[in-house]
């Protein structure tokens, strides 16, 4: 009794407290939306001058010369996907088998420790991971991987030419393991939010841990952890210090992972300070907004996967 | 609460004391602002500290790169911009009126290289380095290296080129030596800050390339000679005009403008690589400050030029224990000449 009139006293403040948090928090989300749209809008007018000049021939054109000033992105566009495609690669599974492990599996003694040791991979400023990555994983490539890569399957084309240690597969590796903690914590938590009665039902139906966890915790949590992912694949795109630090910075096309490549976010990071003219500036900026494109088609692309994916899972369930 | 009252009545004292202090000193404080090039950094801001203790003058000192001192300067948001690049026709005409390259110090660029069983003092010739660089010769073991080189154990392994792949001074002054001394090079390639390289590697910035050197087996890279000394990496001589094997040094450099000096142009706009003279090493360049002929404010005007004098000539002091190779006599009487000429609203303000 005591509450309800209390309630009914606090109405008219609770109310304009109400409007005002909406207000708030509409503000607040309308800010993502309005910085993107600013960003693209200085971006173009920064940029205009190497759209006019290069127009659609940017994207196409795989020379990149600063003193004969012609410019064009191909090989960083396709440095940028492969070596993010090759640490979600490996990222993904890694990251999900400990993901599992850590919110299904361990003891609960264990969990926070590993938890926080992840959490610590991920506080690691990226020039830190570019230079253990010089120092240690180039030299390990180089005489330690290669040469079992190229002895198991260097009939491929993907591991053709000398073993320098630097280059595509150097950078997505790093690249991974800059992703494996977003991918590990955020799926997680995810997992720990499946309600108990869902493995209890499944468990009680005599599924063992393993079909629980495949049938019943992964499906639950399937957007999350798509949402993790999406999270990593954004971080792989626009990493710039640690890759341009292995990648061996050559803008060029191979089809060997153990070959140098670009990525966009290097060229920019690289070249912007002393880029000593005006066009040079622009084509870097057009660059960006090359990138920016770059990353809003990969993630539509992924959704769309996610969706029919999901759509597959439900229509294999009926 | 006493201690905090405590506490509360010193920082007051402090506050009093501290806005108490300027006017007995002689003058208003200046404080001037520049922005550029990061290779003379270590040094401007040993400057700036000395000289804050011996004048009333701040120097705040921005390292963001030359291009970005250039934009800076062009800009009018700082008293001078510093460069490792002189600035080209087009941007001192979008700049107005006189502006002034003024030379501070020079530094070297030295290739380095990681061979298994060879140390220091490799031979290289101009054409030897355009070609490696071209990828036109590709094994440590090539004859034209042999014959230059008789008794190094050279190996038959491929050379691993590496090069910066930020836009850097470093690279401006290599391919510009690159370019003067191979015709192929100049129309294939040219020179800039960045440009389109036939082979190699990339590696970011001085240390990233020092780094992918040291890791890399049979690898050739150019970084600053200071850069090189530190890291005590192996790093070779070349062969300068007068046909003598040069070891890179800071008198060697320095000696490289004494010999430059009748083809250093009146506005020092100049990559002075491959100059005549003995004894000097080639593959060298100036790192400027920039500044307006013509000030606006005649305080700020005399207390720059007054700086840049004292930069020039006790400022030379610093260089060598920082590893630039300080400038010679003959061109700072020049720079004198130069500095004099600085006005603010038509007077002279030295």
């Amino acid at each position: 009794m005591a509450t309800v009139i209390a309630a009914r006293t606090f109405r008219p403040a609770a109310r304009s407290g109400d409007r005002l948090f909406r207000l708030l928090l509409a503000a607040m989300a309308a800010a993502v939306p309005l910085i993107l749209g600013a960003l693209l809008v200085a971006l173009l007018v920064e940029g205009w001058p190497a759209i006019t000049r290069f127009g659609l021939t940017f994207f196409g054109s795989s020379t990149w010369d600063p003193v004969a000033r012609q410019f064009g992105v191909l090989p960083f566009i396709y440095g940028t996907l492969v070596s993010s495609a090759l640490a979600l690669s490996i990222a993904v599974p890694l990251g999900l088998g400990v993901a599992i492990f850590l919110a299904e599996l361990a003891p609960r003694w264990l969990r926070s420790p590993v938890g926080f040791l992840v959490e610590l991979l991920a506080a690691i400023p990226s020039v830190v991971f570019g230079l253990w990555g010089i120092f240690v994983l180039v030299p390990w490539v180089r005489s330690g991987l290669t040469p079992v890569l190229k002895g198991a399957l260097g009939f491929l084309p993907l591991f053709q030419g000398p073993p320098l240690g630097i280059g595509m597969l150097t950078a997505g590796l790093i690249l991974a393991i800059m992703v494996v903690p977003i991918i590990v914590a955020v799926s997680t938590e995810v997992m720990r939010a499946v309600p108990t009665a869902q493995r209890e039902a499944a468990l009680a139906l005599g599924a063992t841990r393993w079909e629980t966890t495949r049938r019943a915790v992964l499906p639950y949590a399937r957007s999350g952890i798509a949402g993790a992912i999406f999270l990593a694949l954004a971080r792989a795109l626009g990493e710039t210090m640690a890759v341009t630090m292995v990648i061996g910075n050559v803008p060029q096309i191979k089809a060997s992972l153990l070959a140098p490549g670009y990525t966009i976010s290097a060229v920019i990071a690289n070249e912007f300070t002393e880029a000593t003219y005006d066009l040079y500036v622009a084509a870097l900026i057009y660059a960006g907004i090359v990138l920016f494109i770059v990353t809003v088609l990969v993630n539509v692309v992924a959704r769309l996967l996610v969706a029919r994916v999901g759509r597959g899972i439900e229509a294999g369930r009926e | 609460m006493t201690t905090s009252m405590r506490l509360l009545a010193a920082a007051f004292a402090v506050a009093a004391l501290a806005a108490g202090a300027p006017p007995t000193a002689a003058q208003q404080p200046i404080t001037l602002n520049g922005a550029g090039a990061t290779f003379p950094f270590p040094l401007y801001s040993k400057w700036s500290q000395v000289y804050a203790d011996e004048r009333n003058v701040q120097i705040n000192y921005q390292s963001i790169g030359s291009g970005g001192g250039i934009r800076q300067f062009i800009a009018k948001t700082v008293d001078f911009g510093a460069s490792d690049g002189p600035m080209t026709d087009e941007q001192i005409k979008e700049a107005g009126g006189r502006v002034l390259h003024i030379p501070m110090v020079a530094g070297a660029v030295v290739p380095v290289y990681n061979i298994p069983g060879v140390g220091q003092g490799l031979n290289f010739t101009a054409s030897i380095l355009a070609d490696i660089f071209l990828g036109r010769i590709t094994k440590w073991n090539d004859p034209r290296i042999l014959q230059f080189n008789p008794n190094a154990k050279l190996p038959a392994d491929e050379i691993v080129v590496i090069h910066r792949s930020d836009g850097s001074g470093t690279t401006a002054i290599w391919v510009n030596y690159l370019s003067k001394v191979s015709p192929m090079w100049k129309t294939r390639v040219g020179e800039g800050t960045s440009v389109n390289w036939p082979t190699g590697l990339g590696g970011r910035g001085n240390e990233g390339v020092a780094g992918l050197v040291r890791q890399t087996p049979n690898s050739l890279g150019y970084v600053e000679l200071a850069y090189a000394l530190t890291n005590k990496m192996a790093f070779g001589n070349v062969r300068n005009k007068a046909g003598q094997f040069v070891r890179p040094t800071l008198s060697s450099t320095t000696k490289a403008m004494e010999g430059a000096l009748k083809s250093i142009p009146e506005d020092y706009r100049i990559f002075f690589t491959n100059p005549e003279g003995r004894d000097v090493y080639p593959i060298a360049g100036f790192t400027w400050i920039l500044i307006y002929g013509d000030q606006s404010d005649p305080a700020r005007g005399k207390a720059l030029a007054e700086f840049l004098w004292w930069a020039v000539h006790d400022g030379q002091k610093y260089a060598v224990p920082l590893l630039y190779a300080p400038l010679p006599k003959s061109l700072v009487t020049r720079i004198e000449r130069t500095l004099k000429s600085v006005t603010a609203r038509g007077q002279p303000v030295l």
